[in-house]
């Protein structure tokens, strides 16, 4: 027990979690220096510590967001300006920038492949690993009030797994037949045959590698998010007072742990079908004139099982900044999450429907158009949950009196995406407008704005209102709202015309159009796309020296709670060390939303329910 | 109001219960592989071009032994548990050289199929029991090696009950009650479709 002394010159917060919180004995345990932060290596490296392996997903996701955003600008100066002279990409590219009489051109070859690489790394290494992994990582523990995680060996393996994927997938670039390059979904024959196309010999083995390491990773975070979730939460903590971040994590994670490994049974086959030739996916194919030996295998078989993943996955993607967004607006609109529990129940529904929807992904593979129709229903009921949340969104922020800054911007940003994105994956889920659209920008259009830039959005709404949590300083404002505005106009310019190219009937996935006549008139269109998305991509870099600089140099946190939040995770000191709480776990009184009530501004979830106060919700 | 329970167990106890639970979470998700599998088995059997054969015998004898193994096994835990250590230990050898005995049975199986005439390349009827196979087989390689460690533990540790070796050895359990639970249902699926 304290002394009167010591109380003295303690945190209100402190005093609060020294009254009613709850003794686990943490660093009676300890003996002799703390194992997990002692010397370099152990904190910064093999760290053990959720909040530094959060950051360790972050940055690794950077430095992967910008390579893939390179990428795309890469072939965007193909599809905008395919007459001009690439010769000066000649020293970054190589011999993938061709050579004649002094007027260079991109490799098609490498063109596909940079739109396979782009796919695969923004997908799963950006908008997975450094979406879930850093918000999973960061908040779980620190939002439950738990030390950290269930395992923390087994959650800095997750880490490093995912650090090896990326290592081999960045080796992968540096090959002299080049990287993979039948798209990300990585369909045989395509990745099933080396000699299919230059890129499906080492290439495709090293991206197959790659995922396999990947899906350990996530498999490996995910046990430990849904432990630490179900099992490690403080005292009062139910699960009704989750903020929704959590309850986001945690299912996402649920999904994560049911459909990855169904990808990863079909990478298996594929691998047997690549080396060891059997037919799981090959049949009755010609290749340079000579019949295959295989007989009886079926290509769609493939794509059931990736698209049984990859449908779920575009869920884990968005599920986590659906939570941020939530978590971010109602802060900053300092009311209540409108409608908490209808959040829940949408997030579970809308988890449970990614399951019954993958084979919309493959209206034009020639399945029977009756089980189509199947798909087809299920895919349009996702739109009753997430215009639940929508709704919700829109009535947390009417009527408040909104703190405009680059977190909360960037959290409206995301539900306007989300709008315009979500409306055409209603022309897209009937596969009667999805036939003719299916091979066309609209398809590009509609998934980046609403799983790709969205995504991207609440991503940094989390990072901008918990940057001060992860490193102890602010990001800078301005040059946040900067980056806000850049980006929404930005991706707007970008992908609104791509809808319009899509209608009319401008193929995707070609490397130009000059054959055929009736594209030439959106060459103009295509300047304009490839144009706004240079522009867009150097908002980024702005993002990113503000991301770096203000790590040593930006404005330093005085206060624990900068945002006035009610959560947990800004109950620790300004910067916590391994087991986040110095002294006892904090418990839970009340759930996470009691903003603006009985004249307080906010009322932190450590706090007892007063006498005359009414518990808003149990 | 809900009222604040505190546990009413250890901290290390929550942590135990935690990680039993993690166990299970991944457990679901080697089963999440099975379950395609079996999908695409069930499908691609549906399509037709489908070579029917015989599962060779002694993938019913492994059957058996793998869940004599499981029997073994909680034997052992049960004897753990009332300091019985020298019949423990004994089990515990048992149920690990069944482990071993039933590797080596698959491979047999194997052989056996290629004498059929069934290869792993061919027709995916029986590419699939290879792969199905070869995949428990493989989870079982992982299982083996757990039970060497709790082999290692038995006897290199002094004899004696704790918290923490029953935890211990109550993960190897479910996880070795897990791989026998998969190759009986993998024998049932294909009794069951042929």
């Amino acid at each position: 027990m304290a002394t009167t002394t010591q109380e003295v010159s303690k945190h209100p917060v402190d005093l609060l979690i020294e009254e009613y919180g709850y003794d686990d004995h943490f660093h009676e345990h300890e003996h002799g220096g703390d194992k997990y932060q002692s010397g370099f290596i152990q904190k910064y490296i093999f760290s053990q510590d959720h909040k530094m392996i959060a950051r360790q997903f972050l940055i690794t996701g950077m430095i992967w967001g910008i390579l893939g955003g390179l990428m795309s600008l890469i072939f965007r100066l193909q599809l905008g300006f395919p007459e001009e002279s690439m010769a000066w990409l000649k020293p970054l590219l190589g011999k993938w920038i061709i050579i004649n009489d002094g007027v260079g051109t991109l490799d098609p070859e490498f063109y596909y492949a940079l739109v396979t690489i782009h796919g695969t790394v923004i997908v799963f290494f950006v908008l997975t690993a450094g979406l879930s992994g850093t918000f999973s990582n960061l908040l779980i523990p620190l939002q439950v009030g738990a030390r950290d995680m269930a395992s923390p060996f087994l959650n800095m393996l997750s880490y490093w797994f995912f650090f090896l994927a990326s290592v081999v997938m960045f080796f992968s670039l540096f090959l002299s037949t080049g990287p993979f390059a039948g798209g990300w979904v990585a369909y045989p024959p395509l990745s099933a045959l080396p000699q299919a196309s230059s890129g499906s010999g080492a290439g495709m083995t090293l991206w197959l590698i790659s995922l396999v390491f990947f899906v350990v990773s996530v498999l490996l975070g995910g046990i430990n998010y849904i432990t630490t979730v179900l099992n490690l939460r403080t005292k009062g903590m139910n699960m009704w007072r989750l903020p929704l971040t959590i309850w986001s994590f945690f299912i996402t994670a649920i999904i994560g742990l049911l459909s990855f490994p169904v990808v990863a049974a079909g990478f298996f086959l594929l691998m047997f079908d690549r080396m060891l030739g059997t037919s799981f996916y090959l049949n009755e194919i010609f290749i340079n004139g000579q019949a295959l030996d295989r007989v009886g295998g079926s290509p769609v078989l493939y794509q059931h099982l990736f698209w049984f993943l990859g449908h779920p996955e575009v869920y884990i993607i968005i599920l986590p900044a659906m939570g941020i967004v939530s978590e971010v607006m109602s802060t900053h609109a300092r009311k209540p999450i409108f409608g908490y529990k209808a959040m829940v129940y949408s997030i579970a529904s809308i988890a449970f429907l990614s399951f019954l929807v993958w084979a919309h992904h493959m209206y034009v593979a020639g399945i029977n158009p009756f089980i189509a129709n199947f798909f087809i229903v299920f895919t349009l009921i996702i739109a009753v949950p997430s215009a639940i949340k929508v709704f919700n969104w829109i009535t947390t922020i009417y009527g408040s009196s909104y703190r405009f800054n680059a977190a909360s911007l960037f959290a409206v940003g995301f539900v306007s995406m989300f709008i315009s994105g979500g409306l055409t994956g209603i022309f897209l889920g009937n596969a009667v407008l999805d036939i003719p659209l299916h091979d066309t920008y609209f398809v590009v259009a509609h998934f980046h704005v609403v799983m790709g830039v969205a995504a991207f959005f609440g991503m940094f709404a989390g990072i901008y209102h918990w940057y001060p949590k992860m490193y102890g300083r602010f990001l800078d404002e301005s040059l946040g709202k900067l980056h806000f505005w850049g980006t929404l106009i930005g991706a707007y310019a970008v992908f609104m015309p791509m809808h319009y190219i899509g209608m009319a009937g401008v193929p995707r996935r070609y490397y130009k159009f000059d054959s055929f006549d009736a594209f030439s008139q959106f060459a103009g269109v295509n300047k304009f796309i490839t144009i706004a998305a240079i522009i867009t991509f150097v908002f980024q870099l702005i993002f990113v020296i503000n991301f770096f600089y203000s790590i040593w140099k930006g404005r330093k946190m005085k206060t624990r709670n900068p945002w006035g939040s009610t959560t947990l995770e800004w109950t620790t000191p300004i910067h916590a060390g391994h087991g986040n709480w110095p002294g006892k776990l904090p418990a839970v009184q009340r759930w996470a939303y009691d903003y603006s009530k009985n004249g307080r501004d906010f009322i932190p979830q450590i706090e007892p329910v007063g006498e005359d106060e009414k518990d808003d919700f149990h | 109001m809900v009222k604040p329970v505190g546990p009413t167990y250890s901290e290390e106890q929550r942590l135990f219960q935690a990680r039993k639970f993690g166990l299970w979470i991944g457990i679901a998700g080697m089963l999440m592989v099975f379950t395609s599998l079996t999908s695409a088995y069930i499908v691609r059997k549906a399509a037709g071009n489908w070579l029917e054969f015989k599962l060779p015998d002694v993938f019913f004898y492994n059957a058996l032994l793998v869940l004599a193994s499981s029997l073994a096994l909680q034997m052992a835990y049960r004897m753990f548990k009332q300091q019985k250590f020298g019949l423990y230990k004994g089990l515990l050898s048992l149920t690990w050289f069944m482990g071993l005995a039933f590797l080596i049975g698959q491979y047999a199986g194997w052989q056996q199929m290629n004498e059929m005439g069934i290869f792993l390349q061919g027709n995916p009827s029986g590419s699939f029991i290879f792969i199905l196979s070869g995949l428990h087989a493989l989870h079982l390689l992982v299982g083996l090696t757990v039970l060497s460690v709790a082999l290692i533990h038995a006897f290199s540790l002094p004899d004696r009950l704790t918290e923490h070796r029953k935890f211990r050895f109550e993960l190897t359990l479910i996880f070795w009650h897990f791989l026998t639970f998969l190759w009986v249902y993998l024998m049932a699926l294909w009794m069951y479709l042929a």
